[in-house]
């Protein structure tokens, strides 16, 4: 997974609330084979003039259509599990997305992916989003856990550790399991087969689930 | 020391690895695996050379790109039929256990994994799904993950979780004639928010959730995503065994007894605290209908359009205005004036059998309204067969509406079930996102007595007004 250390872009300001995940990527697009090229879907029902005169969606929209930063509202990326919403703004180069609030799933779905996903109180968001708009850039630096403006401001952000490791690193999460854990969850199945053999289908059972 | 909640219990009995950082390793008993968020997670496996780890503990569906018609027939060459069949052999390859669309067994994931027994009291249950939060309504842990977490589930039967705070939603009293479970959850959502259950775990407990059947506990844990929170769960009495017995995959003879006897268990401990506790009196909600773009604008049928003019905070006004300018309404409309095309009864929150009955009651002797088209989509096999033994199919087809094979369907339109660009419909499905029955339809959400009052009418309309 590729690493997350320092950041810094422009960052595409798109004030607005409760941006589901269906919204972000449409679900007739969840039949696309794969992750890669998903960015031409992002935001796709917004993005009605992507290179014409008049208005724009702010991601077609010069400097922020380079932005690898987006800062939005509260209740970002709830809806569905869709990772395709992350995997889409990945592939369209954004790195960090800041908001007041997200949608748990999508939370979870960011360090997946290397993307860094940042949670701000009130003012601070505000700060952010007014410093977007001027289309200035700003600086993630995910070892410090700061946000930095040009003019030398400084917010600071909190992230949990493991998640923070996770993206410093680029850690490939389930190869540490199996190398880390693997002999544990081999004594925990032992243990729980002993006690609640119930919760293990029996060879009758599995052959009646695979009859058509 | 204090008691355990109905969580603590599950959570602790899964912990695999307690790490420094507070989270764990949590051990997941079930998965149930779609085609929409499978086909990378196996790609990653294949990619990194990684065997499954036990093939046993999945069980492979196609419900959301399948045909809901002409099932008989090959499905046409595309990309759904292709996504199809990529986990058709994709599940060929590592040995999970699949379902045929044309089974006897076939459906959405959410409504035959509690079919068939897979869900099991206190089991911890993930699905690259995010309204797999259905399956707490059992007793389990159950949660949506994207598609990594998938393959790490695939690979190793574990997830790093971090322990969620844990709310309690007490509902009591009784519901009202014409009132579901359906109008809680919407009733919760539009007062707590859909970012209201943010890092939480909720219970539902009290007199009238003691008094719900299955069905309705699942739709009603179903639904708590909307509300923000992964999990929702009910603690298991009387009517969790009675449904979970003699289930294909439940255990049986001596198994039973000593799961039944550790399944007394799961529930909170009477000194157990909570976080953060609700109270609603559920005999007070009316039927709701949602009238926006998220789950939280949901008002009473006898309500209105909101007026934004009225709104002080800017942020709402601007979010409240969004929403009725892609619905199409005007502020100050009474719900009950606002005519619909079409209307969908289905979905992994309201496809079972119970829905049908009631849905199937109203519709009764009664036509849908000319220029409204409605489908019913069971939410199984299991459920259109029992169904047609009832002979509900007669009555919804007398009515004009067309009786399907079952499937995600509308709810999330990636088959051919969609509305067309600004078609408004009532839907007893989970979510009125912009675009999610099809780009540019709009969504009204409500129970299945309430679709079946308004296919009937040709508007948004008070199931109660029909009854009486």
């Amino acid at each position: 997974m590729q690493k997350f250390t320092i950041l810094t872009s422009v960052a595409a300001p798109l004030r607005e609330t409760h941006l589901d995940t269906d919204v972000i990527f449409p679900a007739r697009f969840l039949l696309l084979p794969d992750k890669k090229g998903l960015g031409e879907q992002l935001f796709n029902e917004r993005r009605t003039n992507r290179t014409g005169e008049g208005p724009r969606f702010v991601l077609d929209t010069p400097p922020f259509d380079k932005a690898q930063i987006l800062v939005t509202g509260n209740a970002f990326g709830t809806g569905s599990s869709r990772e395709q919403a992350v995997w889409a703004l990945a592939d369209f180069g954004i790195r960090c997305v800041i908001a007041a609030s997200f949608g748990e799933i999508f939370f979870a779905n960011c360090v997946k992916n290397g993307v860094l996903a940042i949670v701000l109180d009130e003012a601070a968001h505000e700060a952010v989003m007014k410093e977007s708009e001027s289309g200035r850039p700003l600086t993630i630096d995910l070892a410090a856990a700061q946000i930095r403006f040009e003019d030398g401001t400084t917010l600071a952000f909190d992230i949990d550790p493991h998640r923070k490791r996770t993206l410093l690193e680029g850690l490939d999460e389930i190869g540490l399991i199996l190398t880390d854990d693997g002999d544990e969850i081999a004594a925990f199945e032992a243990r729980q087969r002993a006690e609640k053999p119930w919760l293990y289908l029996s060879d009758e059972q599995v052959a009646v689930l695979r009859q058509p | 020391m204090t008691g355990k909640t109905l969580y603590d219990k599950v959570w602790d009995s899964h912990v695999v690895k307690q790490y420094d950082d507070g989270s764990a390793l949590l051990y997941i008993d079930r998965h149930l695996v779609q085609e929409v968020s499978s086909p990378q997670a196996f790609d990653g496996l294949v990619e990194a050379g990684r065997p499954m780890r036990r093939p046993d503990k999945h069980i492979a569906v196609a419900d959301h790109a399948v045909p809901t018609r002409l099932r008989h027939l090959p499905m046409p060459d595309g990309l759904a039929s292709r996504q199809v069949s990529r986990l058709m052999r994709n599940v060929e390859k590592f040995g999970v256990p699949y379902i045929d669309m044309n089974d006897r067994r076939h459906g959405i994931v959410h409504v035959i994994g509690p079919e068939l027994g897979f869900t099991l009291p206190g089991v911890t249950l993930v699905c690259g799904d995010s309204h797999t939060s259905t399956h707490g309504a059992f007793g389990a842990i159950a949660f949506g993950i994207g598609a990594s977490e998938c393959e790490t589930v695939f690979a190793t039967q574990a997830l790093r979780q971090r322990k969620q705070k844990r709310m309690r939603v007490w509902l009591d009293g009784s519901l009202g004639v014409g009132v579901s479970v359906k109008d809680i959850i919407l009733a919760l959502i539009a007062k707590i928010g859909t970012g209201g259950g943010f890092g939480y775990a909720i219970e539902y407990a009290g007199s009238a959730v003691a008094e719900l059947s299955m069905e309705a506990r699942m739709t009603l844990c179903n639904m708590t995503i909307e509300a923000g929170s992964r999990v929702g769960m009910v603690a298991v009495d009387g009517t969790t065994m009675d449904y979970v017995k003699g289930r294909p995959l439940a255990p049986a003879g001596e198994l039973w007894e000593r799961a039944v006897a550790e399944w007394r268990d799961l529930r909170s401990d009477d000194d157990a605290e909570f976080d953060r506790e609700i109270r609603l009196d559920v005999s007070q909600i009316a039927p709701h209908v949602s009238w926006g773009t998220t789950p939280e604008e949901t008002v009473p049928v006898t309500g209105q359009v909101p007026d934004p003019a009225a709104e002080p905070d800017p942020a709402r006004r601007a979010r409240l205005q969004k929403s009725i300018d892609y619905m199409g309404l005007a502020p100050n409309t009474p719900l009950r004036d606002i005519a619909i095309d079409r209307v969908f009864i289905g979905s992994c929150t309201n496809g079972r059998i119970e829905d049908l009955r009631k849905a199937a009651s109203v519709v009764e002797g009664r036509r849908v309204a000319a220029g409204v088209s409605g489908i019913v989509v069971p939410g199984s096999a299991s459920v259109r067969i029992q169904a047609e033994a009832e002979g509900l199919d007669r009555i919804f087809k007398d009515a004009g509406f067309e009786w399907r094979d079952s499937g995600c369907s509308m709810c999330v339109a990636m088959n051919d079930d969609r509305l067309a660009e600004g078609e408004r419909c009532a839907s007893t499905s989970n979510r009125n996102f912009e675009g999610r029955q099809g780009k540019g339809g709009r969504t009204h959400l409500m129970s299945p007595e309430m679709a079946a009052a308004a296919a009937v009418m040709g508007r948004l309309a008070d199931v109660r007004q029909l009854k009486g």
